[in-house]
């Protein structure tokens, strides 16, 4: 899936996915996955550092911001969300052949619709979703469409109209990596953009009103062409949940203490008892 | 059963070898055992004797190293290395392929598994063979509240593993092992350069036996002075939850969390955390918890093993005293 010459003059494309609110959501342990149908969807927080990230570069580089979601049709709400905090466009690939795809397949089917795209510079994704928690997707993406990438990506140092270099973090320290457009870069939080540190907007009511009227083009598998249809939804995923169950709650059943003397003591008593006292 | 290998990948990004790494070997020995199979490890090399890093693998129980040459401002390129482990497993066909969960092997892992077409298992608290023979990979999802079996169709079966999950084997030096110095070219990828190390990692909570660690019941942010020297006296490290971070007032390299760092330490003590599902999932693995909370019913309570409901800062105070008596008494005798 190599890139037409030319490819890196354009747009910025983001990806969004859309994520039930963790904290709400329930999971359907007998199917072993996320019952997104009872969830309203939002914009995965990390990605949303990707978007505010995507308005500034649209700054200097130009183009138009993309956002591009694989979701159910009811995630449409959250790509007007992604318009009013300044996407100019929003696609929502939504079918139900995707549906049941893991990183593998999500990967593929994101890229082949990026590709039907074409002309981009950049594309953005947050560092992991919520609810998946892989991290695996950007830099799949990545690898289907033959251009690097960078992952934990905390600050953007410097941009110019060939490249973009960053800091990322490679676990035993922190990196700074120079890409050539075209390149996918998976950010973390905080970020920061030459210097001066990130934060989602809040979108202003009339950016509200606006992505209300805006039109979201809605993909379905036969509006990507060339896409190989035994490489997308459960088809195209290798990996199968075959059982699921709740973690235990933990067994600790905590001595409580009122009397902050008798807490110390005990507290004392246990670093004794577990040789952290030098 | 059929022969079936297990492939580890060796982290190598500045000379020295990861050792969460070396806990992969842990677990590759005994998934190769069961299928009565060989050990193959990859790993890169810049150095002037590309042995001295195979005989660190053998000794920890790789029946084969392959290594791959590289100049050293090339090593640490993750797409290098992810040429490597792609023509390592294609030379050596395992069955499974382990690759450590750092932020290095979660942004390298996935490029691998791209390229050949095959499932990747983020993340993984253990694998296993099944009674039917079959691979099977455990991870938390949902925060750490579900553990999700899972299998792969596809071949190899690849997973990363969360560091500190497996012991380090101890090394052997005189266990022998076969080195294959790889002869294939790798070509630099383009359009990617490393330039190179920018900032050291501060601190690493990861690692930490003693964590002290204070959230949104600190008031203002010099008030952490107090639990620093807590955390000073019990040779521990600060850390924080995220409102904490998001406010600004800390580094994110200090957060505890689902979006902050996986610890477990032997003690993790709790100032003023109420103990937020995304909080919990960070620390939920702690060997003992102590928490103090002004209020009775913070949920933290549910995964503490010590719970004072309390002011943090009398408390941590009142520690503070009373370690500093009991060191001024120790050192005197």
């Amino acid at each position: 899936m190599a890139l037409e010459p030319g490819a890196s003059e354009g747009n910025i494309i983001v990806l969004v996915k859309p994520t039930p609110d963790i904290n709400k959501v329930r999971f359907d342990v007998e199917r072993g996955r996320i019952d997104r149908s009872s969830a309203e969807l939002e914009i995965n927080p990390f990605d949303l550092y990707a978007l505010e990230l995507a308005t500034r570069l649209r700054e200097i580089l130009g183009g138009r911001v993309i956002a591009v979601s694989m979701a159910p049709p009811h995630a449409e709400k959250a790509l007007r969300d992604a318009i009013a905090r300044g996407a100019d466009r929003a696609i929502l690939l939504s079918d139900k052949r995707f549906a049941g795809a893991d990183t593998l397949a999500t990967s593929y089917t994101l890229a082949m619709a990026i590709r039907k795209l074409g002309g981009f510079r950049l594309v953005l994704s947050g560092e992991k979703s919520v609810d998946g928690d892989t991290g695996q997707v950007g830099p799949e993406v990545a690898e289907h469409l033959n251009i690097p990438h960078a992952s934990f990506v905390h600050r953007v140092v410097d941009v110019d109209e060939d490249s973009i270099t960053v800091e990322s973090d490679f676990g035993d320290g922190y990196y700074l990596v120079r890409l050539r457009f075209p390149a996918l870069l998976s950010v973390s939080r905080p970020l920061t953009f030459r210097g001066e540190s990130l934060e989602p907007r809040i979108p202003k009511l009339s950016d509200v009103l606006r992505s209300r009227r805006a039109r979201i083009e809605v993909w379905s598998a036969d509006d990507v062409p060339g896409i190989d249809f035994r490489r997308i939804g459960l088809t195209g995923s290798p990996t199968r949940v075959v059982k699921a169950f709740y973690a235990l709650e933990e067994g600790r059943r905590p001595v409580v203490y009122k009397d902050p003397e008798a807490a110390v003591e005990e507290i004392i008593k246990v670093l004794r008892s577990r040789k952290l006292l030098r | 059963m059929e022969r079936r290998h297990v492939l580890v990948y060796v982290e190598n990004i500045n000379g020295r070898l990861n050792t969460s790494s070396f806990e992969l070997l842990t677990k590759a020995r005994e998934v190769a055992d069961a299928f009565s199979g060989r050990v193959y490890s990859v790993l890169l090399s810049a150095g002037d004797d590309p042995f001295r890093e195979a005989r660190e693998v053998i000794a920890r129980g790789s029946d084969v190293a392959i290594v791959y040459r590289v100049e050293r401002e090339l090593l640490p390129n993750y797409l290098l290395h992810a040429e490597a482990l792609t023509s390592a497993i294609r030379r050596t066909r395992p069955a499974l392929v382990l690759v450590s969960a750092t932020p290095w092997g979660r942004s390298l892992a996935p490029r691998v598994a791209a390229r050949l077409g095959v499932g990747l298992t983020a993340d993984c608290l253990d694998v296993y063979v099944d009674e039917s023979g079959e691979i099977v990979q455990v991870r938390p999802a949902f925060t750490g509240n579900i553990i999700a079996h899972i299998k792969t169709s596809s071949s190899p079966v690849m997973a990363t593993i969360r560091p500190g999950v497996f012991s380090p084997p101890k090394p052997d030096y005189s266990r022998s092992g076969e080195v294959i110095l790889a002869d294939e070219p790798l070509t630099p990828p383009e359009g990617l350069e490393v330039v190179g190390l920018s900032r050291e990692r501060s601190v690493r909570l990861s690692e930490a036996s003693v964590i002290v660690a204070v959230g949104r019941g600190l008031r203002r942010r010099e008030d952490v002075a107090l639990f620093e020297e807590l955390a000073k006296i019990l040779g521990g490290e600060v850390a924080v939850s995220k409102p904490l971070v998001d406010s600004g007032w800390f580094e994110k390299e200090r957060q505890v969390g689902f979006s902050g760092n996986i610890v477990r330490p032997r003690v993790y003590l709790a100032f003023g955390i109420s103990g937020a599902p995304q909080h919990i999932a960070g620390m939920r693995d702690s060997e003992f918890v102590i928490s103090v909370n002004i209020d009775p019913s913070a949920p933290i309570a549910r995964h503490s093993d010590i719970f004072v409901v309390g002011d943090m800062y009398e408390i941590a105070q009142k520690l503070v005293n009373r370690l500093k008596a009991f060191k001024s008494y120790e050192s005197r005798n």
